[in-house]
């Protein structure tokens, strides 16, 4: 089948009108109280859960013709659920999609915010598992939203508690949990703790889990905090190398193994900007100039 | 010790706690019914009566964790007497975490179990904004060692407590805020005899050094004799007889009591 024949089939953009509205309801109320969980009627997506429906679902509907769509997956262009999503919207939106973090307008992402500061304008999409912060340690749905309502977060910090305990500073390396405009606690998807300083940004953040059906957001320049103790401070986390093609040293890092024989390097998680820096001149330890490669 | 208790009546002649006309209805059926009473601070009040008497409906309805349908529950917040039935529910969980603490009679509903136990002693403080790590591990250390258990089985969770500890660290998580009215619902129930011992022996002394009121239910007597002051006892959802613990026990006037104190086996 073409592309022209399936997209006469769908409307624009996978979903029906209809339940475009319905989200973009979510969205707003979700924008207007920044990290409150707003529920929502989330439907039957192509793919399974756990796959990004919910990020798909905001995606298709804040999207619009003239958009420029980005996927990222763990910072990476070029993974299966990037691929397969970005290809999704090519068929359904035949919007135009590129890998350039400046030239996009929706990024929807999973588990990473690109290296680039986004600008306003943009907006960035997750794709989020579990939306609830205090889910771990407290089971109950309905206790959990009478926590969140009457502002008790006694228990997310008695999960920091633990790590200290446990391991001897605050483990959490992922979804680490931040307070929004000093009122709700939000679980910023498990994105590594390095991105946290990142939260509070130019762009447009929007949070979307399918099968919890939940939507949250973060509007412009919010202030977003990251919990901690006051003699165990929040800290960034990295790994203490460069980048080995790019030589990056501020980026966020991913280990690849090489071989069975404990061979390793560690590439920027964020292939486009890598990618950009290479295009520039920059090389790492184990880099291969543009114009050899 | 008779003086101590003169001392502790003439320090204040207002009830901490104050209970007017209380009732819970389950549909037809009475859960508890006309019960008022007044509990002074440091006082200790035992609930006795036999199973499905309404002793747990009341101590639920007293601590907020059931609605009551009639009658009023005014506690003494800073000088006035306020109503915990008509409060709202922030007002009321405030109060459960700070002026109230409930000790569960099985120790896992009162304990987060895939927690630490000093994670779970710094819960409340944390509920309460404490925000420096060395200060909670130092308070829940020190709260530990009131209640007999070792430092070093502090990151232990309390899936590997025996039953005693389990009840001894609920009472550490309760305690640790300095409440000042505690509710016990069975709190020695489960356990065997000489941790019973032992535990009671423990909240005789936490109760009589913080100057803790307490209610406490139990259908066990012992429990009753050795900690409360006053007693009162239940029969169908209804207040039959209320009294100095020793003179209910050793001079039962009603019927019911008469059975219980005589049912009681003399070893």
């Amino acid at each position: 089948m073409s592309v022209e024949q399936i997209a006469g089939e769908y409307n624009f953009a996978y979903l029906d009108e209809q339940t475009k509205r319905m989200i973009r309801r979510a969205l707003l109320k979700a924008l207007a109280i920044p990290g409150y969980q707003v529920p929502f009627a989330s439907r039957e997506m192509p793919m399974p859960y756990g796959w990004g429906t919910g990020g798909v679902q905001i995606s298709a509907a804040i999207m619009v013709p003239e958009d420029r769509f980005k996927v990222i997956d763990q910072g990476a262009d070029d993974t299966t659920n990037a691929v397969s999503i970005r290809r999704f919207f090519e068929k359904v939106a035949q919007v135009e999609t590129t890998e350039k973090t400046a030239e996009a307008t929706v990024i929807q992402t999973r588990h990473r915010i690109p290296e680039r500061d986004l600008t306003e304008g943009q907006v960035l999409v997750y794709q989020v598992p579990i939306p609830e912060p205090l889910r771990f340690l407290e089971p109950s749905e309905v206790e959990t939203r009478k926590m969140h309502a009457l502002e008790e977060y006694g228990l997310m910090h008695v999960k920091l508690y633990e790590d200290i305990a446990r391991h001897g500073e605050i483990a959490t390396a992922y979804a680490y949990p931040v307070k929004v405009e000093g009122r709700y606690v939000m679980d910023p998807s498990p994105i590594p703790k390095f991105d946290n300083p990142k939260l509070e940004m130019a762009g447009i953040q929007l949070f979307g889990a399918g099968r919890e059906q939940r939507i949250y957001a973060l509007p412009p320049y919010c202030e977003v905090v990251s919990l901690d103790f006051e003699d165990y401070p929040f800290t960034r986390m990295r790994a203490e190398h460069c980048c080995d093609l790019c030589g990056a040293e501020d980026s966020y890092l991913d280990e690849v193994i090489t071989d069975d024989a404990g061979g390793r390097m560690f590439v920027c998680s964020d292939t486009d900007f890598c990618g950009e820096r290479r295009a520039a001149g920059h090389l790492g330890p184990l880099g291969v100039a543009e114009s050899a490669a | 010790m008779k003086d101590m208790i003169e001392d502790r009546a003439g320090a204040t002649d207002r009830p901490l706690l104050t209970v007017e006309g209380l009732a819970k209805y389950y549909g037809g059926r009475i859960g508890c019914e006309e019960v008022s009473f007044d509990l002074y601070p440091g006082e200790v009040m035992g609930i006795v009566g036999e199973s499905g008497s309404g002793k747990t409906t009341l101590l639920n309805c007293l601590a907020g964790h059931l609605a009551a349908d009639t009658g009023r529950v005014l506690f003494d917040r800073a000088g006035q007497m306020v109503d915990t039935v008509t409060m709202s529910e922030p007002e009321r969980r405030m109060l459960g975490r700070t002026d109230w603490a409930f000790v569960h009679q099985h120790a896992h509903e009162g304990l987060r179990m895939n927690v630490s136990a000093g994670g779970n002693v710094g819960e409340r403080l944390m509920g309460l904004g404490a925000r420096h790590y060395g200060d909670i591990r130092a308070k829940a250390e020190d709260w530990l060692g009131r209640v007999e258990i070792a430092a070093d089985r502090m990151d232990d969770r309390p899936t590997a407590f025996s039953g005693g500890m389990r009840q001894r660290l609920q009472i550490a998580r309760n305690l640790v805020t300095g409440p000042r009215l505690v509710f016990m619902d069975e709190p020695t129930g489960g356990l065997d005899v000489s941790v019973q011992a032992r535990l009671l022996d423990l909240l005789r002394g936490l109760v009589r050094e913080m100057g803790l009121s307490a209610i406490i239910v139990t259908h066990d007597l012992a429990v009753v004799r050795l900690l409360a002051d006053r007693l009162m006892v239940m029969k169908s959802g209804h207040v039959v007889e209320t009294g100095l613990t020793d003179q209910v026990l050793d001079d039962p006037q009603h019927a019911y009591t008469q059975l219980l104190v005589s049912s009681v086996l003399q070893v």
